[in-house]
């Protein structure tokens, strides 16, 4: 591993300075799951590296506020997970972090450090000699031509497939979460649909957060659509995988009638991925599963499979029909 | 390991590139100044040998290398050890006091073979104890679940899901006798050992 100084902020408005002054070489540490993974295998590189775990003021989990559910950034996935408020109210945001990696890194890993989680395209994490635009870029894209099994059917480029890794940025796309960045100009806040970017020719930018901006806190309004959700996450193995095809589904019912539906789509696009075609067409309807597997063929339609992931077509349909079954059995 | 003198570096002002840590490790405190790159995992191996906590992936991916910090599960390999400041560090070396009978959680995998190789078993019983301390042993479907972090390569998952839920019911059991005397949780009670 490349050695790199490493400073403890004291204060957000410290943590803020810091990387507001630092370069481009710069990194936050906070769970570490990611950047410490990366460090070892030299994709991360960063000469500094600025340890936010000890801003404690940033571990809140507050689900009293009359509209908004809010997590701290330094919140673990684990206490989110298994806040009552949340397991029982918003089933899919639960879902999203206690069916993502293992116990051990939900108590490290935080959700703010969760939502800039790195790809795990094998071309990416394997470094030379494979060509990967992202992790180097110009270099090329070694997916493009060789096992795309796991790489995205929606908003890849000929510069990048990888697929965006995350559960928690697909369930809060689903929920409208906004997200609290605070930055060398001061606070800001964005949708967190508007945080991750699609590849296009330049990969190795994922985020639109300018440099020195940090998360700092994630906002959720509350809505009758929480209860009646899932995450329904389909994976090579039952526990402890990737998505090969997720889905984040809520529906608000009246009587046998769709409402209202959010539809989020994991595991194959290179960002979170919402479905706002399939949306409208189970809005207004009587829910029935050909109506479900109508509204996944309309959230699949689109997909550009590659050479071996052509298979995540059907799965991905399906996955959205189960969830929304799961869903509209808790509605 | 009696002393912080057990830490090469201990008790030394930082060095230029270091940084200086304090950290209590199976109830002993130590200071040391470290290498930021170091993984805690090494740290224990390496430095305190405390060789319990394995090196099986290294990238977090098998629970070999499980600890608590903090009463918390952890992946030792994925925390910088400079991360460990301030922390309270659980290993099995520190589950069972010397001179005291074994954990119910060690008992358990005895009694139920829960092992074949032994190379995961320490993680695997790390995992397990807080499995248990987490409520999340209540049934084999959630144990399976919520222990999924562990590999066993020898396929001793029929026997370590069977001792969790042995050594859960015992560990119940404990923690309710133990109640009326001391409000201190297990988890307390071994880390100040």
């Amino acid at each position: 591993m490349q050695p790199f100084d490493y400073v403890r902020a004291t204060s957000v408005a410290d943590a803020v300075r810091a990387f507001g002054a630092a370069g481009p070489d710069t990194r936050l540490l906070a769970g570490g799951t990611t950047l410490y993974d990366l460090m070892k295998l030299g994709v991360e590189t960063p000469a500094h590296v600025i340890d936010v775990n000890g801003l404690r003021e940033l571990e809140t989990i507050d689900t009293s506020q009359p509209d908004e559910l809010v997590f701290g950034a330094l919140a673990r996935m684990s206490d989110v997970a298994a806040d009552p408020v949340i397991a029982g109210e918003y089933p899919a945001l639960a879902e999203s972090l206690w069916r993502a990696a293992s116990q051990q890194l939900r108590n490290m890993a935080s959700v703010g450090g969760n939502l800039l989680q790195r790809t795990r395209c094998a071309y990416f994490r394997g470094g030379e000699p494979f060509a990967c635009n992202k992790r180097a870029p110009g270099s090329g894209c070694a997916a493009q031509e060789g096992i795309d099994r796991g790489h995205a059917l929606f908003g890849g480029s000929e510069a990048c497939i990888a697929v965006y890794p995350g559960d928690w940025a697909v369930a809060l796309a689903a929920f409208e979460a906004q997200v609290d960045v605070e930055g060398p100009h001061g606070p800001r806040s964005l949708a967190i649909e508007a945080l991750h970017v699609e590849p296009g020719r330049t990969p190795d930018v994922e985020t639109t957060l300018a440099p020195g901006e940090i998360i700092v806190r994630i906002r959720v309004p509350k809505t009758p659509l929480g209860r009646a959700s899932t995450y329904h996450k389909i994976r090579d193995r039952e526990s402890y995988a990737f998505a090969l095809v997720s889905v984040a589904a809520a529906l608000r019912m009246e009587g046998d009638m769709v409402a209202e539906a959010r539809l989020a789509l994991g595991g194959v696009a290179t960002r979170p991925w919402r479905v706002r075609a399939a949306e409208a067409v189970l809005r207004g309807q009587p829910f029935t599963p050909a109506l479900a597997r109508r509204a996944g063929e309309a959230a699949l339609s689109g997909a550009r499979p590659g050479r071996m992931n052509a298979f995540k077509v059907e799965l991905g349909i399906r996955a959205v029909a189960d969830a929304l079954s799961i869903a509209r059995q808790r509605g | 390991m009696s002393s912080s003198a057990t830490l090469r570096t201990g008790g030394h002002p930082p060095t230029p590139g270091r940084v200086a840590v304090e950290l209590v490790v199976n109830g002993v405190p130590l200071a040391a100044s470290l290498d930021p790159r170091r993984s805690l995992l090494d740290l224990l191996r390496e430095q305190l040998g405390l060789t319990g906590a394995k090196k099986g992936c290294d990238h977090g991916q098998c629970g070999a290398c499980t600890v608590h910090v903090d009463g918390r599960r952890v992946a030792s390999c994925l925390t910088p050890a400079v991360q460990a400041h301030g922390r309270q560090v659980l290993t099995i070396e520190g589950l069972s006091p010397a001179g005291s009978p074994l954990h119910p959680m060690q008992q358990a995998f005895i009694d139920h073979d829960a092992l074949q190789c032994g190379y995961c078993t320490p993680g695997q019983i790390m995992a397990a104890v807080a499995c248990v301390a987490e409520g999340h042993a209540t049934s084999p479907e959630q144990i399976r679940e919520y222990m999924s972090g562990n590999l066993c390569r020898c396929g001793a998952y029929v026997g370590i899901v069977a001792a969790i839920e042995d050594a859960a019911m015992k560990m119940a059991a404990t923690t309710m006798a133990t109640a009326g005397r001391s409000a201190e949780m297990p988890e307390a009670r071994h880390a100040a050992v």
